[in-house]
């Protein structure tokens, strides 16, 4: 039987503001334990929430940039449940009444095809600290500086029919949030954090299957080698004639397997609540105006743009987009050269390459977006070739100054003198008198040959088009 | 001197004849030779009042002094004091030394006053007869043998004892009111969100407000002025202007519409009790007030209504109490659900835990609809018969309690005959309403509360029809024997 995955991602973005979602304590990643947790964080007796306005303005942008609604009125509700790192004994998140609703984003798959993700709701919530169960000597530790951090839960609609499709979703959102600067994506420190809700179902058939949430997947190759696995162990299980079971399963990267976590009967009954701690959030349609205006240009657009204005296809033009900064780099690269396909190439090419080697950020380049066009545009006015390019590039990566100025200094300059190409072509056919033989002989293949020998001897700045004319005539003989 | 009321004192200091390390040294011998016959505090804090009551002196020669400068007060064990143990009358925070200060004890400091001590109150300010106490019960002053109310019993005890001039309370469903009936003394609970509830131990976070227990009307005035205004730690409190609460404590009452609601005079109410508030209502008629009947016809729903929200919320606000940050813990637990089972089990008292049940219970999956979304839509009526009714009054009137304050004992094995003493407090704290309780006589020797209610952040009328009543009666200025 053909099994059809099914497949919705939660992803948790945590918002990138100065102090907590509640209170006035720091976020900053990497404090010593416990030295960013105010009484409110700790939640000693009598403490009260206080909503960071900022949160608001960040999960309203999100929404606008989702195509989704911003609700008007949204409501802060308690998830109760008890866990030691939990100080409350409940979450601050949304239930019935979320900030964000109904929203979508496009992904662009490897073939080219472009499809669209719903976007079931984004809330607001509160992070929990975090359990520390090494270095105690059998005891946990608990730690609270993480308590409190603002994150948006955004829920997909169960679109997603394969590990790689869930990628290319979560991909694009990492890259929408940082686009709208909201979230810094550092996965590692787990700004940017994912659980996926898979299920299986015969091809064809309309209803879901039973659905496992996998936890703790919080890199782009785990999300796509856990939903792999877990699609394995429920083919397994339903063709063993078996049932799957709704639960929760963690996944574990050194094993590559998942495990059961808790059952749907072991679940905790949040009781969820509005909190009577916090106003109903109500945003004005001017407020949504004036966030309105502070938009950037958003990934679908910029791939619209760049496919349609520059010619680039849509896979190239969502690699580029998927990072803003590269994304801005090539955009001012093919304004300058009136050359999109050339900067693209570039770009995406040797640049990213020198990038990946040297493991630096495009915002750290050695060489700038005005470089880089300073040397395509003397491709295009004939002065370097692709062989002559390739010497700029590297020693504009080395610091060796701009492309004119070495242009200048190794003396790249083409050779346009037809004298001075001739002497070259006959220097080298009076070298070489058994090819000048074998190709006057019929052998056309030593042509290849000739044409590099000439190109080496006049190291590489001679126009390729004007040689192969001159050599034809010579070897004619 | 503690016959002084807050008003007369602060005169007293400003004339310079005692100072106000005097009057604290006075009012702390009392407490040390009267409070065991009462068990109204927990803890007294000798030093830190001293300390405070000689700063104010020092403040006062500087000519810094405010009204109440120098003036003495019994917090709440509810309210957080920064170095001093905070209790809420629980095992579950015995040693629990609280970090900072509430808003309303950190406006209190602010305006000069001097914290002699932490009164004794209800458990986590469940119930209504200070019987729930982890520091047992408080009693009476006017009968040691009775129940002085309750949640905040311990602060209705010691003003009426004159232990202090006044005393800080909080009322979720008549915590300030009934006992103020109790023990013959008036108590204020603002329109909810006028005080700040930071710092303040969550019960019922919708219902919960603090406010002033003082033996008049005038006192309450000054106090309130202190206590009210917006907090930004509280997103709850209103950012509305405090006005000068003494200023219009002597408008003329003449031609006020007070409203007599028939549900609360039917069934249930002591006929001696409602013998004494028809002689208040005949008096407020002698000023020149004008009484209406009406109607709450939502009124016996209340109740019912109120023993659902404020469990769910308080089963949630309580969840913190675990033991892994502050409070009681458990000896040698065996694994993380023992920990908490036992820190929680042996850290809450009976009552606490029959109310946690309750609101879990309320909020569970399945069950949530038919109780706490039912609540809160008989929460809206409740209100809506109250809007109606200042549609056509000025002030609602009514007996505080259906009785006057009961044996110890007499109650507590069932529950529901106790959570009916507070029937008559409890629809106004589900509408956010500002309501009052003042001396209006006595039933069978123990003390009878009248109580007042407004329209909200309608403190100023209610202060005023308090007032005006204190003017032409003595209820307020009795004293009980032994504490005279």
């Amino acid at each position: 039987m053909e099994w059809e995955p099914v497949i919705g991602l939660e992803i948790h973005v945590q918002l990138l503001t100065k102090s907590k979602i509640f209170s006035g304590a720091s976020i900053a990643y990497g404090a010593a334990p416990n030295t960013q947790a105010c009484a409110v964080d700790l939640g000693l007796p009598g403490v009260l929430p206080v909503l960071n306005k900022e949160v608001v303005r960040m999960a309203v942008k999100f929404g606008l940039a989702i195509g989704a609604k911003v609700s008007k009125r949204s409501i802060f509700a308690r998830k109760n449940y008890f866990y030691p790192d939990l100080p409350k004994g409940y979450q601050i998140s949304q239930y019935e009444l979320p900030i964000v609703e109904h929203g979508h984003l496009e992904i662009e798959l490897e073939d080219g095809t472009v499809k669209q993700i719903g976007i079931t709701r984004a809330h607001l919530e509160e992070d929990a600290g975090k359990s520390l169960h090494e270095d105690f000597h059998g005891l946990t530790g608990i730690d609270l500086n993480r308590a409190g951090t603002p994150l948006l839960e955004v829920v997909s609609e169960p679109d997603l029919r394969s590990a790689k499709e869930a990628v290319a979703y979560m991909k694009k959102m990492h890259s929408l949030v940082q686009y709208l600067e909201i979230c810094d994506g550092n996965m590692q420190e787990g700004s940017f954090r994912c659980d996926a809700n898979v299920s299986i179902r015969p091809k064809g058939q309309k209803e879901f299957g039973t659905r496992a949430e996998l936890k703790n997947i919080n890199s782009f190759r785990f999300v796509e080698r856990a939903i792999n696995v877990e699609i394995e162990r429920q083919i397994d299980i339903l063709e063993g004639g078996g049932e799957v079971v709704q639960e929760t399963r963690l996944y574990d990267p050194d094993k590559n397997e998942t495990r059961s976590m808790r059952t749907k009967e072991e679940a905790n009954d949040y009781r969820y609540f509005p909190d009577p701690d916090l106003l109903p959030v109500v945003i004005e349609e001017e407020f949504i105006d004036r966030v309105k205006q502070t938009l950037p240009e958003l990934p679908d657009e910029k791939i619209h743009r760049f496919t349609k204005d520059y010619g680039l296809n849509a896979y190239d033009a969502s690699v580029l987009v998927a990072n803003r900064e590269m994304a801005e780099y090539f955009d001012a690269v093919a304004k300058a050269t009136g050359e999109p396909k050339a900067a693209a190439n570039w770009v995406m090419g040797d640049l990213t390459g020198a990038l990946n080697k040297s493991s630096q950020e495009i915002k750290d380049s050695p060489v700038s977006a005005a470089m880089l066009a300073g040397m395509i545009n003397r491709i295009k006015d004939g002065t370097l070739t692709s062989k002559t390019a390739k010497i700029v590039f590297e020693a504009m990566w080395n610091g060796e100054g701009e492309a004119d100025q070495i242009i200048e200094a190794k003396d790249l300059k083409p050779i346009s003198d037809s004298g001075a190409i001739e002497k070259i072509i006959d220097d080298i056919i009076a070298a070489n008198p058994e090819q000048v033989e074998q190709y006057r002989g019929g052998k056309e293949k030593v042509f290849g040959f000739f044409v590099g020998q000439v190109m080496k001897a006049s190291k590489g700045k001679a126009d390729p088009q004007q040689v192969n004319q001159l050599l034809k005539q010579k070897l004619a003989g | 001197m503690h016959n002084k009321t807050l008003a007369e004192l602060s005169a007293v200091l400003q004339q310079g004849e005692v100072s106000s390390e005097e009057l604290t040294q006075h009012f702390l011998q009392r407490i040390q030779s009267l409070d065991a016959k009462l068990n109204a505090l927990v803890t007294v804090t000798e030093e830190q009042a001293l300390a405070q009551a000689r700063a104010a002196d020092t403040q006062r020669k500087a000519g810094n002094a405010g009204p109440l400068t120098g003036l003495p007060l019994i917090h709440k064990d509810i309210f957080c004091t920064k170095g001093v143990k905070t209790t809420c009358g629980s095992k579950m925070l015995d040693n629990f030394i609280a970090p900072y200060d509430a808003t309303v004890v950190a406006k209190c400091k602010a305006a000069g006053m001097v914290t002699l001590g932490k009164a004794n109150m209800d458990e986590f300010a469940m119930g209504s007869s200070n019987e729930t106490s982890f520091y047992g019960p408080v009693r009476n002053p006017w009968n040691l043998d009775a129940v002085p109310g309750g949640s905040s019993g311990g602060s209705a005890a010691s003003v009426a004892a004159r232990l202090a001039p006044v005393a800080t309370g909080t009322d979720t469903g008549g915590s300030i009111r009934q006992p103020a009936a109790l023990c013959g003394i008036t108590g204020l609970k603002p329109t909810y969100g006028r005080v700040s509830r930071y710092g303040m131990i969550a019960f019922a976070s919708s219902l919960d407000q603090a406010g002033p227990m003082t033996r008049t009307a005038e006192d309450a005035a000054l106090m309130l002025n202190v206590m009210a205004g917006f907090d930004q730690r509280d997103s709850t409190s209103v950012e509305k202007d405090v006005p000068d609460y003494t200023q219009t404590l002597n408008d003329s009452i003449k031609g006020l519409k007070i409203g007599l609601p028939k549900e609360y005079f039917g069934e249930g109410l002591d006929s001696e009790v409602k013998k004494v508030i028809e002689t208040a209502i005949k008096q407020y008629e002698e000023l020149g007030a004008q009484v209406l009947d009406i109607s709450l016809p939502n009124s016996s729903l209340a109740v019912p209504t109120y023993y659902v929200v404020a469990p769910a919320e308080c089963s949630s606000n309580l969840s913190r109490f675990d033991g892994v940050r502050f409070g009681y813990r458990c000896q040698d637990p065996k694994d993380l659900k023992d920990f908490y089972e036992r820190n929680r089990g042996e850290g809450f008292g009976a009552e606490v835990k029959r109310r946690i049940m309750i609101g879990t219970y309320a909020l569970s999956a399945g069950y949530y609809d038919a109780y706490y979304l039912k609540a809160q839509q008989l929460r809206r009526l409740i209100s809506d018969d109250f809007r109606k009714a200042f549609e056509q009054v000025d002030v609602i009137m009514s007996a505080t309690a259906p009785t006057v304050a009961f044996k110890l004992g007499e109650k507590t094995d069932d529950p529901v005959t106790m959570y009916l003493s507070d029937i008559n407090t409890i629809a106004v704290n589900l509408a956010g309403l500002p309501g009052m309780s003042i001396p209006a006589g006595f039933a069978n020797s123990l003390p009878v509360g009248l109580q007042i209610i407004g329209n909200y952040f309608g403190e100023q009328r209610l202060l005023n029809v308090a007032h005006q009543y204190q003017q032409v009666t003595q209820w307020h200025q009795q004293t009980p024997q032994e504490f005279a």
